[in-house]
């Protein structure tokens, strides 16, 4: 589904990536962790399609498509996801109304009719039970003055909403407690299948308790310096990063 | 003399010496042409406004004062209402006064004298049953300046409105000026007076809109009087063509615990100048003053704003947002001024922009005279570009640029929508929105 190769991003000059080379397929899970300032949400946010980027070299290809010509937009309609570390208040603009635009230029796009409002209302409300959201948060204005716990857990039900082929959770676990947590988790879990992918990344093994990887990468200055299974994310837990730097020789 | 100036002379001359042929046509023994004489003086006097002097440093009427306009149309012009309907409200019962190039249009109006006076100028000022309201009222709280004085010295049509105490009334009015462009050029000075008695409550929508791509120039002068407990709601929808500009001038004076609230549209026009007055005569007073202006091209808004603070415990609010594209320029100067006697004072002032491109500017300018010590007066200006992090937090979830643009400045102007008591106006100011930002997007209020 998403092959990265050999890819190489900067900001401003710098180089942030440094040569990622990542293959998910249909049906996986994939944890990326990694120290702070290794390039996790740059690496989410290249592949979501933000501009201020700029891909040096390498390639992103997404069922074999080269998707690097691709605004953020042509990616979300073709079901790229990114659930934001940070996401962003949007005074104004209700959960709801946010939702329903999103939706309909996405059916736009691809070349389907709006969504009828009953069936917009009825989806609302079976994803936001989902994530036991309640209804009232809807028609405040999107992030707007929400707890840090309160936006992921937006972010997984627009998730829940759009239903996207590859989705990338970035720290999506950082400002929930144990319970919300759970919910968040389980509601990752049930829009699981055969055809989508997940990537998360997270510092925490806590996590991945709950939404278990088939692959667990760790991304030290802008590589993939190791990758394995899931006992790889027990390990970090318990011995933390240093082992893996000088295991690399970095 | 400078070219400018002579090209400012020749219309004054004009104007000047046509107030003579304006005087065969109005009745020189009232009173009220006493006021007339007075103004055309002041007039002449002052000329027009001009960059020097600071009240209009950002805004030339230069360009507009080229024209050769006619001040007296003379074809009168039937406009049929299947064509002008979408200039209207049209989804609501209203009361109607309705005007084509300066004279009133009976059959595209509905005016009435059922327990309210909705009508006319001319009949006002030459009626006697008017007269009572017409002496302590017409021109009682107008400017003296230029402009306001060319306007008082011609003043014969418009709307009056008047509404006895304790009266509700429950349909809008409206108030439209057509220009239809049978005259190469046309100068309008429509005159406005509106008293809304003791605890009643009146709603008004008005608009200038030209039907041709002639220049038009509406120097329009609007006096509200809102006296005890009374509650007056004015609506200003200005999405004229550019072709068209608009000098407005609009004088509003509250008696103690009255509700004033001005809302004004800014979408169209070529150059638009709104001098938009407030004076506090009486205690608890709720002043209420928001704009939303989207413009581009060349087309050009000046927000003028005064609140006049003289009695203790009242309050004003002033919200204006602004959008502009292209090389399109705005103004915002909000004057609050607070009198010694008026202590408790809640004074608040906001106005925040947002620059599409490099060209387009904006000049902005709270200027606050506080003579009393216990009050709140806050202000703030912004100016800004799009935050491009909730751009692309947008456009990540397949919102694509151009309606995420739009989303995002919608919102940031729909907070002025909030206290827009009339849906259906709501509703047009809403689509005009969307459409001025160039998108169709299927979200509502
Ligand atoms: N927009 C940016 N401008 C400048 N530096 C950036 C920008 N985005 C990320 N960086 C830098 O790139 C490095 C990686 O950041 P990031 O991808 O956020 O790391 P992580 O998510 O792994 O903590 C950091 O040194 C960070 O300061
Ligand atoms: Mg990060």
């Amino acid at each position: 589904m998403l092959k990265i190769n050999d890819l190489h991003a900067s900001v401003e000059d710098k180089a942030i990536l440094r040569g990622i080379n990542l293959h998910v397929k249909p049906g996986e899970v994939h944890a990326i962790m990694g120290p702070n300032g290794s390039g996790k949400s740059t690496l989410a946010s290249v592949v979501a399609g933000k501009e201020e980027y700029e891909v040096q070299s390498g390639e992103i290809l997404l069922d074999g498509e080269n998707i690097d010509e691709l605004s953020a937009e042509e990616r979300a309609h073709k079901g790229v996801f990114l659930s934001f570390q940070y996401p962003v208040e949007i005074p104004g603009v209700s959960v709801t109304n946010f939702m329903k635009t999103a939706i309909n230029e996405t059916r736009k796009a691809q070349g389907l009719k709006e969504m009828p409002a009953n069936e917009m209302l009825k989806m609302i409300r079976q994803k936001s039970e989902l994530l036991e959201i309640d209804r009232k948060f809807l028609s405040r204005s999107l992030n707007e003055g929400f707890s840090g716990g309160e936006k992921k857990r937006n972010e997984i039900f627009q998730m829940a909403m759009l239903e996207p082929k590859l989705a990338i959770l970035d720290e999506t676990d950082s400002g929930l407690d144990i319970d919300a947590l759970r919910i968040v988790a389980n509601g990752v879990n049930k829009l699981k299948s055969e055809d989508n992918a997940v990537i998360v990344i997270t510092h925490y093994q806590r996590l991945l308790d709950y939404i278990v990887p088939d692959f667990v990468h760790v991304l030290y200055e802008g590589r993939i310096v190791k990758s394995g299974t899931k006992e790889l994310a027990h390990e970090l837990e318990a011995k933390g990063y240093d082992w893996i730097k000088e295991e690399v020789g970095v | 003399m400078s070219k400018v100036a002579t090209k400012h002379n020749d219309l004054k001359d004009k104007l000047v010496s046509s107030f003579l042929a304006f005087e065969e046509t109005v009745d020189i023994d009232s009173p009220i042409h006493d006021i007339r004489i007075e103004a055309i003086k002041a007039f002449e006097n002052q000329g027009f406004p001009t960059k020097r002097m600071e009240a209009w440093k950002y805004t030339s009427l230069n360009s507009i004062l080229k024209h050769n306009y006619s001040v007296f149309p003379k074809v009168e012009n039937a406009l049929e209402y299947p064509k002008v309907k979408k200039y209207f409200v049209h989804d609501i019962d209203s009361y109607k006064i309705v005007f084509v190039d300066g004279k009133y249009s009976s059959h595209l109006s509905e005016t009435t004298h059922d327990g309210i006076d909705v009508c006319l100028m001319s009949a006002a000022l030459t009626k006697p049953k008017y007269r009572l309201v017409i002496d302590k009222y017409f021109n009682k709280v107008a400017e003296k300046d230029g402009m306001a004085s060319l306007n008082t010295a011609f003043s014969n049509e418009g709307a009056y409105i008047h509404i006895p105490k304790n009266k509700v009334v429950a349909k809008p009015i409206q108030i439209i000026h057509f220009a239809t462009g049978s005259e190469s050029a046309l100068m309008l000075q429509p005159r406005n007076l509106i008293v809304a008695e003791e605890n009643s409550h009146v709603q008004i929508i008005e608009r200038h809109q030209s039907l041709t791509e002639n220049p038009v120039l509406t120097n329009s002068v609007t006096e509200i009087f809102a006296n005890k407990r009374a509650i007056v709601d004015y609506y200003k929808l200005q999405n004229d063509k550019e072709s068209a500009s608009l000098i407005d001038n609009t004088y509003v004076s509250q008696k103690q615990e009255s509700v004033a609230r001005v809302h004004t549209f800014s979408f169209g026009g070529k150059l638009t100048r709104n001098n938009l007055n407030y004076y506090q005569n009486g205690e608890r007073i709720d002043s209420t003053l928001k704009g939303v202006t989207i413009i581009g091209n060349k087309q050009h808004v000046d927000h003028h704003t005064l609140v006049h603070h003289i009695e203790p415990n009242c309050e004003s609010h002033q919200d204006y947002k602004g959008i502009y594209g292209d090389a399109a320029t705005g103004v915002f100067n909000g004057k609050v001024i607070v009198e010694k006697e008026a202590q408790k004072t809640n004074a608040f002032q906001a106005n925040n922009n947002i620059l599409l491109s490099d060209k387009s500017s904006i000049n902005t300018k709270p200027q606050l005279e506080i003579f009393a010590d216990d009050v709140k007066c806050s202000h703030g200006c912004t100016i800004g570009q799009l935050d491009e992090s909730a751009l692309f937090y947008m456009r990540s979830r397949g919102i694509p640029e151009k309606e995420a643009r739009a989303l995002l400045m919608y919102a940031f102007s729909n907070d002025v929508l909030e206290t827009v008591k009339i849906p259906e106006l709501k509703q047009r100011v809403t689509k005009l929105i969307a459409q001025k930002l160039g998108v169709n997007i299927g979200f509502d209020l």
